[in-house]
């Protein structure tokens, strides 16, 4: 990270009272990320090189179509460059549900997770460098969740956790 | 309990400054804040250490420098465990009495 790029990066910390194995799964196998957040049925093929996208649940494309944004197939794809189960994962990011925000281009995601000093949760970091994608990071931000775009993030990370938690997603499950 | 630590983070304006700051340019370093506050060094690290505990600051080391982000993560759980909670309530009051009224007419 340069100066130049450290401003454009959004950084998100949550702790969750979880294993580092419970929390990787939850972030990589398709059947926890439907449950939480966007909802998306996530694909990772977790070796250096490997492809991860996106698809949406039939009823995330069939809200998103009654809204009027038409959905395609895949709505975010990317590469996989590191994968340590269950520590650390990087890949990169472009977001499809938007034309102008595909046109952005890839971004970088890091997730970090590292047992707590109480020994009974852990953190998990995010860390999303979005230089040169400013309608990405207003995403990402939150900042159009009054539009029903969701709450980025900081939402999907509270909702991770409660699913993790509790068994059950914030919007009910 | 975080709750707690979040909530006496946010209960000084200095640190709620530091936070809107970062919120206005995220990524800085201790000497870049500092420049902003007629604080000794010593006094804003300290500052920055309580929102770091309360998981409200992270921060980044990239070579020889530290850079400091605001982690709105704990303010959205806040969100989620309160404010939803009663804000919901008041739509369904407001929602119930538009029911009402309109029944009547």
């Amino acid at each position: 990270m340069t100066t130049a790029t450290v401003t454009t990066t959004q950084v998100y910390r949550i702790y969750i009272k979880a294993t580092p194995e419970a929390i990787w799964a939850a972030i990589t196998q398709p059947e926890w990320t439907a449950r939480y957040g966007y909802t998306g049925i996530a694909s990772y093929d977790l070796r250096p090189g490997g492809a991860y996208s996106v698809a949406p649940t039939p009823e995330f494309k069939a809200a998103a179509e009654a809204q009027g944004f038409p959905c395609p197939d895949v709505i975010v794809d990317g590469e996989v460059i590191e994968a340590e189960p269950p520590r650390r994962l990087v890949t990169t990011f472009r977001m499809l549900m938007d034309p102008a925000m595909a046109e952005e281009g890839f971004t970088r995601i890091t997730h970090e997770i590292s047992p707590a000093p109480d020994g009974k949760s852990c953190s998990l970091t995010l860390t999303h460098e979005l230089a040169g994608a400013p309608l990405l990071a207003a995403l990402s931000r939150g900042d159009n969740e009054a539009e029903g775009a969701g709450g980025g993030h900081a939402w999907v990370l509270s909702d991770l956790k409660s699913l993790l938690e509790t068994g059950a997603a914030l919007g009910g499950d | 309990m975080t709750g707690d630590r979040v909530f006496k983070a946010l209960a000084d304006p200095t640190r709620r400054f530091l936070l809107d700051l970062l919120f206005t340019r995220d990524g800085r370093t201790l000497t870049e804040l500092e420049s902003e506050l007629e604080m000794s060094r010593f006094g804003v690290m300290k500052h920055l250490r309580v929102l770091e505990e309360a998981n409200l600051v992270v921060t980044r080391r990239s070579g020889r420098e530290k850079w400091h982000f605001l982690n709105p993560v704990p303010i959205r759980e806040i969100h989620d465990r309160w404010i939803d909670k009663y804000t919901e309530h008041h739509t369904t009051a407001l929602i119930e009495l538009k029911a009402e009224l309109e029944d009547e007419s």
